[in-house]
């Protein structure tokens, strides 16, 4: 039988404001252990949470950067559960009254462009960090991280495909690294993502029983562990065998995802507004003031790029996938308006050799204006293309100017017609019997004579200016 | 009359909220949460039809704070309260 994946994403983001979301601790991250708390956040009795407006704005901002409708009224609710990294016994996070529905996002697969759904987006606050002990029978609780302001963002079960998750999640983190309100570092743990994922008959419009996975910390994993359980899921059903609705572990070094069964709770957090907040109510003319404050996009940048730039689909796709690629690119064609032969540059030795080093755009060793000052000496022909691409090697290694390693170097190519006329000769002194050849019409040898020269001038002679004195003195 | 919470809904809830109830115990709150419900059954008689649900005796929305960084406690005041700390963290029976 033929199945169809089905796969929802459930997405938490943590914000990049200053405070936590009820209390005036810091949110740095890497501070020493139970530093960054307070009465508020360690959940003493008697004390009174007091929402950070700049957590609704970035909630905002996401909601409307992704066509939800922010509902005029929303409120927290206490979800209730135990857990040594929560200290009040309950999370604040909000219920029937999110901040935003009925959303929806664009991601490019091989078979175009399809369009995800949003279920909501909330607020709520992070719990504190566990570390087991190795030997001992203990767990040290940090609560620095307690109260941290988060976004959870739930999608609609619309994906098809473990690649159509991953292009999902891809799309959903830059939208928030565009806006600004979310690092969306996985491996760190700002941006976190579950997934549920069923398996149905190809044409079925029920759904089949779903697992929900978690302990996916990169992209490669929520990949490699949808991937997983799709096979999983397939091999039992094609038995027909019944899929049991759990949560189920990546495990990374295995490359397989274990039950959780016996450890989980029953999910019964009997979720109530709390009394402690009053409720946020936002008027149009607030929607519209952070509506007014949005950067622009991925997908307008993306149109942007061909229109401005005159830049293939594909080259802008590729630059605008990160707001900071975009930036470098915008920066480099405005010191060399050039935008054709910048992208090029950027697709190909730039992107290989961070790729090579998994670096990002903005730890690059060769700031845009070095690559603009590169390209420039070319476009003067003071460098031919050939020595460019290894001057950019180099900038990128030491981090030196083009124009630096091209004079330390002595690299300039030589376009004075004396000094290419004087080596020409030289060479076609040393090779008579070729030069011989040549005049009895073997004009294949013109390639023997032009290597031979740029070998002398250690490939700094202008391969054109060369061309034409051979020839002149060949012919002549 | 009906219960209005059964002895394994008490169990339940006691279960949730980690509390250890002997048998005796579980007798005796159902039967005293079923006399506090029923109590609260009264509140049924009051209509209700035209009055808005609320959760706030006050009608106030949008509190908020500045995202501005102020102090936070002394660690050695936050774990001061903490059965067990190794001086850095609180720390607790291992969980998984
Ligand atoms: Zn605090």
């Amino acid at each position: 039988m033929q199945f169809e994946t089905v796969i929802g994403l459930e997405v938490h983001a943590q914000l990049l404001t200053k405070t936590k979301i009820f209390c005036s601790c810091s949110t740095e991250f890497g501070a020493p252990p139970n530093t960054h708390t307070c009465p508020v956040c360690l959940g003493m009795p008697g004390v009174l949470p007091v929402l950070n407006r700049t957590v609704v704005e970035y909630a905002m901002k996401m909601a409307l950067a992704t066509h939800c409708r922010i509902l005029p009224r929303c409120r927290f609710a206490r979800k209730n559960y135990f857990y040594p990294d929560l200290p009040k016994g309950y999370q604040i996070s909000q219920y029937e009254l999110p901040l935003g529905v009925d959303g929806w996002l664009e991601i490019e697969t091989e078979e175009g462009t399809r369009r995800i759904g949003i279920t909501r987006i909330h607020m709520e606050e992070d719990a504190g960090k566990l570390v087991h002990d190795e030997t001992q029978p203990v767990s040290y609780v940090d609560f620095n991280r307690t109260g941290v302001p988060l976004i959870e963002i739930v999608s609609e079960p619309d994906m098809r495909s473990p690649e159509e998750a991953a292009a999902y999640l891809r799309t959903l983190r830059d939208i928030l690294r565009y806006l600004e309100i979310c690092d969306g570092n996985m491996e760190e743990g700002s941006f976190r993502c579950d997934a549920n994922i069923s398996l149905r008959p190809v044409g079925s419009s029920e759904f089949g029983t779903k697992t929900e996975l978690k302990n996916m910390n990169s992209f490669r994993n929520v990949q490699r562990a949808l991937e997983f359980e799709v096979r999983r899921q397939r091999a039992l059903l094609e038995k027909g065998q019944a899929i049991v609705q759990e949560t189920r572990l990546w495990d990374a070094g295995r490359g397989v995802t274990v039950s959780m069964r016996g450890k989980e709770e029953a999910h019964d957090y009997r979720y109530f507004p709390d009394p402690d907040l009053v409720p946020v109510e936002i008027d149009e003319a607030w929607v519209e003031q952070v509506r007014s404050s949005l950067p622009e996009l991925p997908d307008a940048k993306r149109e942007r790029f061909v229109r401005q730039y005159d830049l293939p689909a594909y080259d802008a796709r590729v630059l605008t996938a990160s707001k900071d690629l975009a930036d470098y690119f915008e920066a480099a064609v405005a010191a060399f308006p050039q935008p054709k032969t910048v992208s090029n540059w950027i697709m190909s030795e730039l992107m290989r050799e961070l790729k090579r080093d998994e670096r990002e755009i903005e730890d690059c060793p060769v700031p845009p204006a070095h690559l603009a000052e590169l390209l420039q000496l070319m476009d003067r022909n003071v460098i031919s293309g050939k020595i460019a691409k290894s001057v950019f090697k180099e900038m990128y290694e030491t981090g030196a100017s083009a124009k630096a390693i091209v004079e330390a170097k002595g690299l300039e190519q030589v376009t004075d017609e004396g000094a290419i006329e004087a080596v020409v000769r030289e060479v076609l002194a040393e090779n008579p019997k070729e030069v011989e050849s040549f005049r009895q019409g073997k004009e294949k040898l013109l390639g023997f004579f032009v290597g031979q020269v740029m070998k002398k001038t250690r490939g700094k002679a202008n391969p054109k200016l060369v061309n034409e004195m051979l020839l002149k003195a060949l012919k002549g | 009359m009906k219960e209005k919470i059964t002895r394994e809904e008490v169990r339940h809830v006691a279960d949730l909220a980690r509390l250890d109830l002997n048998p005796d115990e579980e007798v005796q709150m159902t039967q005293q949460l079923n006399a506090i419900l029923d109590y609260m059954e009264k509140l049924n008689e009051v209509d209700t039809s035209q009055v808005e649900p609320t959760t706030h005796a006050v009608e106030r929305a949008n509190v908020f704070r500045e995202d501005v960084v102020g102090p936070s406690l002394q660690r050695d005041s936050a774990l001061a309260n903490a059965p067990q700390t190794d001086g850095v963290h609180f720390v607790v029976p291992k969980v998984i």
